[in-house]
C-alpha cells in the first residue's frame, strides 16, 4: 500500500512538470493552430535565464522565475512579429514545422555558444531543497512545490479562458476570426497576447521543472516529443485534457520505471497507443 | 591580362601539387563528440592534444604531425564508420584516435585491419574493444578497471547488501558484472540490480525501488553527462542519503564540471576513478597550467583531456618508431610496455592487452577553499583491465 502511494506521488509530480511545460504548447496548437516545435526551446531559454539570474546576478528564486518568464517573452517578441505572425491559423503544417524546427536549431546553437554545453543548475532556496518527511516516506520538497504550481496554473488558466473578458475575445477569435475581426476585436493583439502567454508558461515550466528535466542546450529537442505526446493525448487546446494526459502518462511512466526499469519508456508509449486508439481526438479534444 | 592570369593559376596549381608531394605531413584523424550533449568531452580531446603539441611541438624527427577533428556527436556507429572511412580515404590519415562511445569504436574497428591503421582509443570504456583489432591501443580506462576497486572499498567500508543501478548499455553492463563478481567473491550480497535506460531523467521511482530492496549501499554507473546529476539529486532528495544508505560510484557520476551543480549536498560521495583534476603531482600541475595557457578553462577539464594528452604521446612514439611510414604492427609493438608518468600518475601500456595500466584512486567529494573537488584518499596501484588480465 505504501509503495502504491509512493509511486502515485512520484507519478503525479512528474506529470505536473509535464503539464506546466506542455500547456503552453497545447494553447499554441489548439487556439492558434501552430505546431510550435520551438516550444521546448522557449522553456529552455527560461531555464537559462533563471540560472543566469541566480548564479551570476545573485537573484532569489522567486525573482529568477519572474525574470525568466518576462525575459523569455521579451526575447520571443521579435520572433512573433517577424515570423510567427505569418503562420497563425492559415499556413500549412509543413511551413510551420520547417520554420519552428529552424528556430529551435538556431536557439540550440546560440545556447551552446553562449552558455556552453554543460548543465546549468537552478539552485533551489533552502525552503524547497532537501527531503520532506510526509509520514510514510520522504519526498523531495521541490516536488510538493511543483504539484502546487501545477494546480495553480491549471486553475488560473481555466479562470482566464473561461471566465474573463479576454477569454471570451480569445475564444471568439479562435472560433471565427473573420467574424471576430468585423465585430471590432483586435485579433492581432489577441493572438500576440496568447503567444506571449504560451511562451511565458513554457519558460515557467522550464524553470520549475529543471530538477527533473535539466537545462542544457539539447533540452530544446530532447523532451519535445514528450511534450507533443502530452498535447496530442490530451487534445490540443484543452486545459483539462492536458492535465489528465500529463497525470496519466506521468503515472504510467513512473509505475513502469518502478516495476520494470529495463523496459525503458515502453509503458509510457503503451499508454499513449491505448489512449490514442480509444480517443483519436485526444481525451478532451474537440472536432475542428 | 587574361592569359597571364591563367598562367599564374597554372603555376600556383603546379606549385601546390609538388608542395603536397614533397612535404612530409603525417595526419591523425581524431573522432570525438565535438557538438551535442557530450560536446564537453570532445572539447577535452582537443584540449589534451593541444597541450601535448604545445609542449612537444608538431614535429617528430622531420615529420610534421597534423590532427584533423571529426564530429562523432552521439552514439552513432554508422556515422562514426563513415567518418573513419572519409578520414582514411580522402584525408589519407595514418592514425585514428579519439572515440567517446563504445558502439562507435566497435564500428570503426573492422576498418583498421583493412587499411593498416592504428587506433588510439581516448575514451570508450568497454573492455572488449581492444580485442576487436590488434591495432587498437587504449589510453583511457575501462569499467572493470575502475569498478573492481569500488567493490573492494564497499566491502571494507562495511557494506553488506548492495543495490546496483547502471545505465543499460555496454559499459553499464560491464560495471554491473565487475561489481557483482568482485563483491560476491568478497562475501557480500547484491540484493538488487537495476538497468536504467540511457534517457532516464526521473530517478524517483528507481530510488523507491532501491529503498524497498533494503540495501545499505548503492553502486551506480551512468555515463558522464546530463543524467548523472539527476541521479545524485534524487538520491539526496528522496531521503536515502539522510537514511544512511551509502552511494558508491565510478568517477563518471561526479566529474569535476558537474560538482558545482551537485552542490554541497554531494560532500562525502565516494567514487573510484583513474583521474581527478585535483590530483596532486608536478606533472598534473604542469598539464593544467598548459591547458590554461592555451585558453582552456580549468572548470571544464575532465578525464578525456588527460587520456587525449597521453594518447598523443603514444602516437608520437609510434611515428618515431616507424619513421613516418605506414607500418601498424611495428607502431603498436613500439608502444607495448611503454611506461611514463602521466598527469594522472604512473602508467604503462600492458603488452598483452594494449590497454593502459594505471593507479585507480578512491576519492571523496570535499570542499577545499570554497571549491568542490574529488579528494584522493586511497590509491590502488597499477590496476589492469580486470576483464582481460587476472593480475
Amino acid at each position: 500500500m505504501q509503495t502504491i502511494l509512493s509511486i502515485g506521488l512520484d507519478g503525479i509530480s512528474y506529470g505536473m512538470v509535464l503539464f506546466i511545460i506542455s500547456i503552453g504548447l497545447s494553447i499554441m496548437m489548439g487556439l492558434m493552430r501552430v505546431v510550435n516545435l520551438a516550444h521546448g526551446a522557449f522553456a529552455m531559454i527560461g531555464g537559462y535565464l533563471a540560472s543566469y539570474a541566480m548564479r551570476d546576478l545573485g537573484a532569489g528564486y522567486a525573482l529568477a522565475i519572474v525574470v525568466a518568464v518576462i525575459g523569455t517573452i521579451i526575447i520571443s517578441i521579435p520572433l512573433e512579429i517577424l515570423l510567427y505572425r505569418r503562420i497563425y491559423r492559415k499556413s500549412d503544417a509543413l511551413t510551420q514545422l520547417l520554420l519552428t524546427i529552424g528556430i529551435t536549431f538556431v536557439i540550440i546553437g546560440l545556447a551552446n555558444f553562449i552558455f556552453g554545453p554543460t548543465l546549468k543548475a537552478i539552485p533551489l532556496p533552502n525552503a524547497l531543497s532537501g527531503p520532506l518527511d510526509i509520514g510514510f516516506r520522504m519526498i523531495p520538497t521541490h516536488r510538493v512545490f511543483v504539484i502546487v504550481c501545477g494546480v495553480i496554473t491549471a486553475l488560473a488558466l481555466w479562470l482566464l479562458i473561461d471566465k474573463t473578458e479576454f477569454g471570451i475575445r480569445l475564444r471568439a477569435s479562435v472560433d471565427n476570426s473573420d467574424m471576430a475581426d468585423s465585430l471590432g476585436i483586435r485579433t492581432e493583439w489577441i493572438y500576440a497576447a496568447t503567444f506571449a502567454l504560451a511562451v511565458g508558461l513554457g519558460a515557467f515550466g522550464g524553470v520549475v521543472g529543471a530538477e527533473l528535466l535539466p537545462i542544457e542546450p539539447f533540452y530544446a529537442l530532447r523532451y519535445m516529443v514528450t511534450f507533443l505526446v502530452v498535447v496530442s493525448v490530451g487534445g490540443a487546446g484543452s486545459i483539462a485534457g492536458a492535465l489528465a494526459a500529463s497525470l496519466l502518462l506521468g503515472l504510467a511512466d513512473t509505475t513502469g520505471k518502478y516495476l520494470a526499469p529495463e523496459y525503458g519508456e515502453f509503458f509510457f508509449y503503451l499508454a499513449v497507443i491505448v489512449i490514442a486508439f480509444l480517443f483519436p481526438r485526444g481525451l478532451f479534444g474537440r472536432a475542428h | 591580362m587574361k592569359k597571364s592570369a591563367t598562367l599564374l593559376s597554372a603555376a600556383v596549381a603546379i606549385g601546390l601539387m609538388t608542395g603536397g608531394a614533397s612535404a612530409d605531413v603525417i595526419k591523425v584523424g581524431v573522432i570525438g563528440t565535438m557538438s551535442g550533449p557530450y560536446a564537453l568531452f570532445g572539447k577535452n580531446f582537443k584540449m589534451g592534444i593541444d597541450a601535448w603539441v604545445a609542449e612537444h611541438g608538431n614535429k617528430v624527427g622531420n615529420h610534421t604531425v597534423e590532427f584533423i577533428y571529426r564530429d562523432e556527436e552521439s552514439p552513432n556507429p554508422a556515422k562514426s564508420k563513415a567518418l573513419a572511412q572519409e578520414l582514411l580515404v580522402k584525408d589519407k590519415v595514418q592514425y585514428l584516435a579519439g572515440v567517446y562511445f563504445t558502439p562507435d569504436a566497435m564500428a570503426i574497428a573492422p576498418l583498421l585491419d583493412e587499411s593498416k591503421t592504428p587506433l588510439v582509443v581516448m575514451n570508450a570504456a568497454t573492455s572488449a574493444i581492444v580485442q576487436k583489432s590488434p591495432y587498437i591501443v587504449r589510453t583511457s580506462f575501462t569499467m572493470w578497471q575502475n569498478t573492481v576497486p569500488a567493490a573492494k572499498v564497499a566491502k571494507t567500508n562495511g557494506s553488506k547488501k548492495v543495490a546496483i543501478a547502471v545505465s543499460d548499455y555496454g559499459p553499464g553492463l560491464d560495471a554491473e558484472a565487475a561489481f557483482k563478481k568482485t563483491f560476491e567473491a568478497e562475501g557480500g550480497q547484491v540484493v538488487e540490480a537495476i538497468r536504467m535506460p540511457l534517457n532516464t531523467t526521473d530517478f524517483g521511482p528507481i530510488m523507491q525501488r532501491i529503498k524497498d530492496s533494503g540495501a545499505d549501499t548503492i553502486f551506480t554507473f551512468l555515463p558522464a553527462g546530463p543524467p548523472t546529476l539527476g541521479f545524485v539529486k534524487a538520491y539526496i532528495d528522496n531521503g536515502l542519503k539522510a537514511g544512511g544508505v551509502k552511494l558508491m560510484s565510478t568517477g563518471d557520476v561526479v566529474t569535476e564540471p558537474d560538482l558545482p551543480t551537485i552542490g554541497d549536498a554531494g560532500i562525502g560521495i565516494l567514487s573510484t576513478y583513474h583521474y581527478s583534476v585535483s590530483h596532486d603531482s608536478p606533472e598534473n600541475k604542469a598539464f593544467l597550467a598548459q591547458i590554461v595557457k592555451d585558453g582552456g578553462k580549468l572548470d571544464e577539464v575532465t578525464m578525456t583531456s588527460v587520456a587525449a594528452y597521453d594518447g598523443a604521446r603514444v602516437i608520437y612514439k609510434m611515428i618515431e618508431a616507424t619513421d613516418g611510414k605506414r607500418d601498424p604492427a611495428k607502431a603498436v609493438d613500439a608502444v607495448k610496455g611503454m611506461k611514463w608518468v602521466s598527469p594522472r600518475g604512473p602508467v604503462s601500456i600492458d603488452p598483452d592487452t594494449r590497454h593502459i595500466r594505471q593507479n585507480v584512486y578512491l576519492r571523496t567529494v570535499e570542499k577545499v577553499d570554497g571549491k568542490l573537488i574529488n579528494k584522493e584518499i586511497k590509491t590502488f596501484e597499477a590496476q589492469p583491465d580486470w576483464a582481460l588480465s587476472s593480475k
